[in-house]
């Protein structure tokens, strides 16, 4: 009797079982998730809804006004980040208008900018079996040390914007490494040491813009002198252009390629690696757990504050008190993006374009159809929240595991 | 009772564990289920106890179609089973573990003890089981808490008992017991199903011997059957049983240890005072019952373990309370205990498992930078030299089986230029032809010149691989005695006794 063939639905033969495509779905699942709270929270949809046994027309109109006010969200969720086909073809066809046509990608290129940074580092941890949730305080820091060498040295270009930078990462590698230290030396959990010491780098933040050293003369307010030209990270096409994407994007690209590198073919990126996949092998190989943890931290913790400077000399351009507070709190962030990006580089670039764009797009939504902002903030964690249980998501879509093939999560745990 | 398994067949997804297995225990029979690792035998027993639900084919007991949808069903209807490891409550009495789950009460509902004890004398009277029932469990040795596990199953009127494995914690004298446990139970008539992949007992007890080989019956064979006939069963080809060693003519010591005291993780002295040493050219076997020391000794070799007093020099170089590191570069091989947790990143490739310890020598690396040409060039090497079943050195190494698992570990650390091989339970879980290459290469080794410190559990693998053989018991050395010494004398140190007295 031949073996019967176990049950492949179409699902999982057309796509295979590839993180990418669990990815793909969680997004259309949090875009479907949008749906519901758009339809359930704005008054025109759901009057069409009680109105659904009215008439005969009732469920036909329902239905209308649903697609349309959804549509018209998403649309212009599209079209305010990544770009307008009627502009774009305005553009084109006409030569004009061409910052119009391209504001709505740089715009998301601009946000991705820091956040990809940021979101390496969390990686590169998260890959090494370590927790950092102190990237913000780490990218503050970075934003802090930045403010001081760029506004209150002042030196030609060549050698003042190198140096704001690694002031940057100098300020991102101090704030780091003290988890760093106190987990290898005392035992102490990163969790709490990284998570506390956010609020003491947001402390530090106030107190310094209050201080005479940093505060814009003249000003009683938490504001800081505006960075000197020579240290700004400058608009890609120029300022005439009016598009804010900035050199700052050239930083995160060699940042994925350093990570890339770094963790697929280093050394050093390979006992990171093994530390994080089964930290008692490594020790059994000989490699020294206090030294990796310090590293990384070391690591981790510079690329926060890279992200931090490039944001504040890219966008920001002056240290303020809402720098990188609340919505803005990219190390936040990157904690979610590093774990929908997998923890590689390439991912963790998809995964930040992504929440750029959502956040972007969202704000143009705001402003053309008055659903608020919040809208992209549940997708965003509609997003993650089907990402990280695959296992649903299979469910949902019949995507079947095979008994070999189970897809892994991102990370194992609270562990140490 | 009379069990009958027709056309039982499990899968799980598109892997198929046991596949239309037909299989009869008659009443007073001891049946044994002779298979490798992996060949589907828990499987099939967790159909018959009803943890696991068939695909195909029905049991049958005393001619009755049977299906249990848990195991407690299994249990009411007779049939007892007696786990590898046991699921027994460490700090409750003999009498609180045989009673749990269908305790005796008085009114109130409180607990009766009285009941409970007598109910376990009259069990021990009528099979001759002598246990204390008063005792707590975790202060009992080994062979006596699995005679609880026994007592248990036989107290809910188990008409089948069903042993998985149940020798593989025993000291020879603790699994001669137990032959002569579950020979007078089949004399009263119960059905005993024995499940095992060790030859000897197979030959010392069965009546009936069924084979299977990935999840298929190969057939049934009779006890007189020769080991060599049974392995080939079992494992589907010929092979050769007994390790043939040239005459040992050792060298310098490579290994001196002295006075060595080393505590495990609850702060007790697993190590008390070993001295052992061993010569380039010889294979030193460290015997012993799981748990008397020998793990703390190893991890303190490997340096993983703090070094509480005492020395451990590998050829003449102080090592005592080196890293890791230190110790692999002063050319100390090491197969651990447990593979997957301290040997292996299973997350990994094989290419990179076989490079764990030595990412940085030339030429897998430069300037901190991996050359991935020359791993995946040593990989090839290596999986050709010592037969790694994989398909493709860039395969992770999960996909392995757990003997090709082994391979990887022995294969990494032979591969790079070593004056000491420890191998901590070098077979443990491997199949007989993983085995028997496993062996070849320790000899081999040994043959070239390198001193080998074997520790395993498995007396067999002792006699046969050990030019000397020290055993442990309570973290010291209870004696180190020539391969040619008696099981027996052998059986007797490992419970702490010494020499003089064995032999009087």
């Amino acid at each position: 009797m031949p073996e019967p063939t176990p049950r492949r639905s179409f699902w999982a033969r057309v796509t295979g079982q590839s993180p990418f495509v669990v990815t793909l779905f969680a997004l259309v699942l949090g875009l479907i998730v949008g749906a519901i709270v758009i339809v359930t929270t704005t008054a025109p949809v759901l009057d069409a809804w009680r109105g659904f046994f009215s008439s005969w027309s009732g469920p036909g109109h329902a239905l209308k006004v649903t697609v349309d006010n959804v549509g018209a969200a998403y649309r212009i969720m599209f079209t305010g980040s990544v770009f307008s086909p009627a502009t774009l073809w305005h553009a084109i066809t006409t030569g004009q208008g061409w910052t119009n046509a391209l504001t709505p990608i740089s715009e998301t290129l601009t946000y991705a900018t820091p956040l990809t940074i940021a979101s390496i580092g969390v990686g590169i941890a998260f890959q090494t079996g370590i927790f950092n949730i102190g990237a913000n305080g780490q990218a503050m820091m970075g934003g802090i040390a930045g403010a001081y060498v760029g506004t209150l040295i002042h030196l030609p270009m060549v050698l003042h914007l190198p140096l704001t930078l690694l002031a940057g990462i100098a300020g991102g590698v101090l704030a780091g490494s003290v988890p760093g230290l106190l987990k290898a030396y005392t035992g102490a959990h990163e969790v709490i040491v990284t998570l506390m010491f956010n609020y003491v780098v947001s402390a530090v933040l106030l107190y310094t813009l209050l201080s005479t050293a940093l505060q814009a003369p003249g000003q009683q307010n938490d504001i800081a002198r505006t960075l000197d030209p020579s240290a700004q990270l400058a608009p890609l096409f120029g300022t005439a252009s009016g598009l804010r994407v900035n050199y700052g994007l050239v930083i995160a690209a060699l940042v994925v390629l350093f990570a890339w590198w770094f963790l697929e073919r280093s050394s050093l990126g390979f006992d990171f690696r093994v530390t994080g996949a089964n930290p008692q092998a490594a020790r059994a190989s000989g490699i020294n757990a206090k030294a990796v943890i310090i590293l990384v931290f070391a690591i981790s913790g510079g690329l926060a504050g890279l992200a931090g400077v490039t944001e504040l000399a890219g966008f920001y351009k002056t240290l303020d008190g809402g720098f990188l507070v609340g919505n803005a709190g990219i190390g936040f962030t990157a904690i979610t993006v590093s774990l929908l990006g997998r923890n590689k580089p390439i991912g963790i670039v998809w995964a930040s374009l992504l929440f750029a764009a959502l956040g972007v797009g969202g704000r143009a939504m705001q402003a053309a159809t008055g659903i608020p902002l919040d809208l992209a903030t549940v997708i965003q964690s509609a997003v993650v929240l089907f990402v990280a249980t695959p296992v649903l998501v299979k469910e949902i879509f019949r995507l079947r595991t095979s008994p070999t093939a189970a897809l892994q999560l991102a990370t194992k745990g609270w562990g140490s | 009772m009379r069990l009958e398994l027709r056309g039982i067949t499990k899968r799980f997804g598109t892997f198929t564990a046991n596949h239309r297995i037909d299989l009869t225990v008659e009443p007073g029979q001891i049946h044994c289920l002779l298979g490798e690792n992996g060949a589907g035998k828990s499987t099939l027993m967790n159909v018959i106890f009803g943890l696991l639900q068939p695909d195909e084919g029905e049991v049958l007991i005393d001619g009755v179609t049977t299906r249990f949808s848990n195991s407690g069903e299994a249990v009411r209807r007779g049939i007892g089973m007696v786990h590898q490891h046991f699921m027994l409550v460490p700090v409750f009495s003999v009498a609180e573990n045989v009673v749990l789950g269908f305790e005796p009460t008085k009114s109130f509902d409180r607990l009766d003890h009285q009941r409970a004890r007598e109910e376990i004398r009259s069990v021990s009277q009528a099979f001759n089981l002598e246990v204390d029932p008063d005792a707590i469990v975790e202060e009992l040795p080994v062979g006596l808490q699995q005679r609880v596990e026994i007592l248990k199953a036989l107290s809910h009127d188990a008409e089948l008992l069903i042993l998985d494995e149940p020798t593989a914690v025993l000291t020879p004298q603790e699994i001669d017991a137990l032959m002569a446990i579950m020979r007078s139970l089949a004399a009263s008539g119960k059905s005993i199903l024995f499940i095992t992949h060790k030859l000897k007992e197979v030959k010392a007890i069965a009546d009936v011997i069924t084979v299977i080989r990935q999840g298929e019956v190969v057939g049934t064979a009779q006890a007189s059957d020769s080991e060599a006939e049974l392995a080939s069963m079992m494992v589907g080809r010929d092979v050769n049983l007994t390790v043939t060693k040239a005459s040992v003519t050792p060298g310098d010591e490579v290994l001196a240890i002295t006075d060595l005291v080393v505590r495990d993780d609850r702060g007790l002295a697993a190590v008390n005072g070993v001295s052992l040493t061993v010569r380039a050219g010889e294979i030193v076997a460290l015997a012993g019952v799981q748990g008397n020391g020998q793990t703390e000794l190893v991890e303190a070799i490997a340096g993983m373990r703090h070094v509480e007093s005492g020395t451990i020099t590998v050829k003449g170089v102080d090592i005592t309370n080196h890293t890791p590191r230190q110790v692999l570069d002063a050319g100390v091989g090491h197969v651990p205990e447990d593979r997957q947790l301290h040997g292996l990143v299973l997350s990994m490739s094989v290419a990179d498992n076989l490079v764990l310890n030595t990412p940085r020598r030339a030429p897998f690396a430069r300037h901190g930078s991996r050359n991935l040409a020359a791993v995946n060039e040593n990989a090839e090497a290596l999986v050709t030299r010592f037969d790694i079943r994989t398909t493709s050195t860039q395969a992770l190494v999960s996909s392995l089986s757990g003997g090709n698992q082994q391979k990887v570990i022995v294969a990494r650390e032979l591969s790079r230029p070593l004056s000491l091989f420890v191998a901590s339970q070098p077979t443990r879980g491997l199949d007989v032809g993983s085995i028997e290459y496993v062996h070849r290469q320790i000899v081999s080794q040994r043959d070239d010149g390198l001193g080998v410190l074997i520790v395993s559990s498995e007396l067999d693998e002792v006699l046969a691989l050990g030019d000397r053989i020290a055993v442990m018991h309570a973290g010291q050395i209870s004696g180190v005695v020539d391969p040619s010494t008696s099981r027996e004398t052998i059986g007797l140190l490992m419970t702490g006794a010494h020499v003089e007295s064995a032999d009087a």
